[in-house]
């Protein structure tokens, strides 16, 4: 390595850590907005400290009022389990339909195959927010509006999902499927005990796609949801923003909140996700 | 007891082993297809019809023939939202798609921590929009917020800026807020790229007497360029659908002088707050026949580009 590549590639460390720095900073700072009171808010811009050196901090300043106002005043927790329950349940359904299809798609050969991936991939083309208004209409129709069923039943359905378990499945070998054929297994079973077992990593960033989609999920949400006690974490979070907008204290600890779930599962599910990522974009 | 057990797998089955076999692929398939048919081919359909009628709320609908597209041509708060957005989209890919391809170019390099900083550029993906919106609406408090002290604190300025009101400078918070939280999650394609070029190709050219920034356009870039392709389609795409980030940030509202005002948010308001299902599906289909458009011009655009080099 020469001396001038060296210089360059030193220069450019620094610029790339100075934009992690940048990047990070709003993570840092929405932390110590949680845990400040409203006086201290925009007093300070990280910790509240004493006079002008920042590093001098006023510790017994911070705290946990913001989180415990959440609770007592703004009934949080509704809103946490809500979302918990959306997201986890969405997810396992996901996950269920998605690679039973999956598994259809790649093990066997069937009448009206083509047809069903063409329409497949012809609704993946297509953006979503012209479903909007019919798939609105057809619940209004069911009676579903303003349930958790309007949240969880729609969005059940991932051709996305589907098309990531067929690719997955694809790789599991049929010699394997016919053996255990051969010993008594049922068609279900080869599914339950040999196929998702292999693909284990491929549930995994399913999982988390999913998770986080519906998780974060704003407009489906904020169209049928209409009765308080139903809100999810962004709807009412958004309307916190929206209304209470001198409290920022408190919006600021429900975005710490929020945000958490989703973190840790990245956290878990990381290599996963990541292969999965890839898998979807480099080779269909 | 043991014995039972081998017994009852030799039983014969009511449904003989063959037919088995080819209902299984159905029986599988059945729960999503049945979903599939009701929640994306009904609606798809029904979609095309609702966009030439016209309703108020779900229940009373009239049809109108194609009085919804003769109307959307003339509507000058569509065309304020479609030039939004298109400003939005071009503003935002032509920034979000070098500089994650510079970040990835660095943290390929064998430099000390690359997996740390690599996943601080991920992280801000993992938060939703409106969690975003709501960070970024205190971030951009004029005198108050931290965006505009870290500007004045680096150059001496800006401390007053007022991003959210002023007309003008809506479109540029918005953009750098959409960066902030896209930019990791291209990088990570553009790492898994860079990753599956040749090392031999890159040592030949050294050898050679190839600079770096002659391997970085004769080898590096056309290596990437398919997944360059995929990420200036998909971020274009995402880019037409932009609606949660400034939906929050200017508190459910559309800007000073409609300035943020989007297609997807224009689409929310007459669908859902006026409740003209029929025109929103029409301007759904339009937005769906311009990304269709953007999409198929960029593929070959890029692959007209390939034969001439």
């Amino acid at each position: 390595m020469s001396l001038k590549h060296r210089i360059a590639l030193i220069f450019a460390t620094t610029l790339v850590l100075f934009a992690a720095c940048l990047t990070l900073l709003p993570f840092l700072w929405l932390l110590c907005a949680s845990v400040k009171s409203n006086d201290d808010l925009f007093m300070y811009s990280f910790l509240p400290h004493n006079g002008q050196a920042w590093w001098d901090v006023e510790w017994n300043r911070l705290t946990l009022f913001n989180f415990k106002r959440l609770f007592s005043e703004f009934g949080f927790h509704r809103y946490a389990i809500n979302s918990i329950f959306v997201s986890s349940t969405q997810t396992c359904l996901v996950v269920l339909f998605s690679s039973m299809g999956g598994f259809a798609l790649a093990k066997y050969r069937f009448r009206g195959i083509h047809l069903i991936v063409t329409a497949m991939l012809v609704s993946m083309v297509i953006p979503g927010e012209v479903l909007l208004g019919p798939t609105y209409e057809l619940l209004y129709k069911f009676g579903w509006l303003d349930s958790y069923k309007a949240l969880i039943i729609p969005g059940s359905v991932s051709v996305f999902a589907m098309f990531l378990y067929r690719q997955s499945m694809l790789s599991v070998p049929n010699d394997l499927l016919d053996a255990a054929r051969v010993d008594g297994c049922s068609e279900f079973g080869i599914y339950a005990e040999i196929v998702m077992r292999a693909c284990k990593p491929m549930t995994g960033a399913i999982v988390l796609m999913t998770f986080m989609a519906s998780w974060n999920a704003f407009l489906w949400p904020q169209i049928v949801l209409q009765s308080r006690e139903n809100y999810t974490l962004p709807i009412i979070l958004a309307q916190m923003i929206s209304l209470y907008w001198s409290e920022y204290g408190i919006v600021m600890a429900g975005t710490v909140i929020s945000i958490f779930p989703v973190m840790i599962l990245f956290f878990i599910l990381q290599k996963e996700f990541v292969g999965g990522l890839l898998s979807g974009a480099v080779k269909s | 007891m043991p014995d039972s057990i081998p017994q009852k797998r030799h039983k014969s089955p009511i449904i003989p082993y063959r037919l088995r076999r080819r209902l299984a692929p159905y029986g599988f398939l059945s729960p999503f297809l049945l979903l599939f048919a009701v929640f994306l081919i009904y609606p798809l359909i029904r979609s095309i019809l609702m966009a030439f009628t016209q309703s108020y709320g779900p229940q009373a609908t009239v049809f109108v023939g194609l009085e919804n597209f003769k109307f959307l041509f003339k509507d000058s708060q569509f065309w304020r939202a479609f030039v939004n957005t298109v400003y939005f989209a071009i503003g935002a890919v032509s920034i979000q798609l070098p500089l994650s391809l510079f970040l990835a170019l660095i943290l390929n390099q064998r430099i000390p921590g690359r997996n740390l900083l690599r996943f601080a550029f991920f992280v801000p993906y993992l938060v939703g929009p409106v969690f975003v919106g709501i960070i970024f609406t205190l971030f951009y408090t004029p005198r108050y917020g931290l965006f505009n002290q870290t500007i004045d604190f680096l150059f001496g300025f800006g401390l007053d800026t007022r991003w959210l009101t002023n007309e003008y400078l809506v479109m540029p918070a918005i953009i750098i807020a959409a960066t902030w939280t896209i930019v990791g999650f291209y990088m990570i394609f553009f790492l898994a790229a860079l990753q599956s070029i040749r090392k031999e190709l890159l040592e030949a050219a050294e050898v050679d007497g190839a600079g770096t920034l002659r391997r970085l356009w004769h080898i590096t870039l056309p290596g990437i360029k398919p997944v360059t392709v995929f990420i200036l389609v998909t971020s274009t795409i995402g880019a037409f659908k932009l609606f949660e980030l400034p939906y929050i940030l200017l508190k459910q509202n559309s800007g000073p002088n409609d300035s943020a005002l989007t297609i997807v948010m224009y689409l929310f308001q007459t669908g859902f707050e006026s409740g003209d299902l029929g025109y929103a599906s029409a301007i759904g289909w339009v937005l769906v026949a311009f990304v269709v458009a953007v999409s198929y011009a960029q593929i070959r655009l890029t692959r007209t580009f390939r034969e001439d080099a």
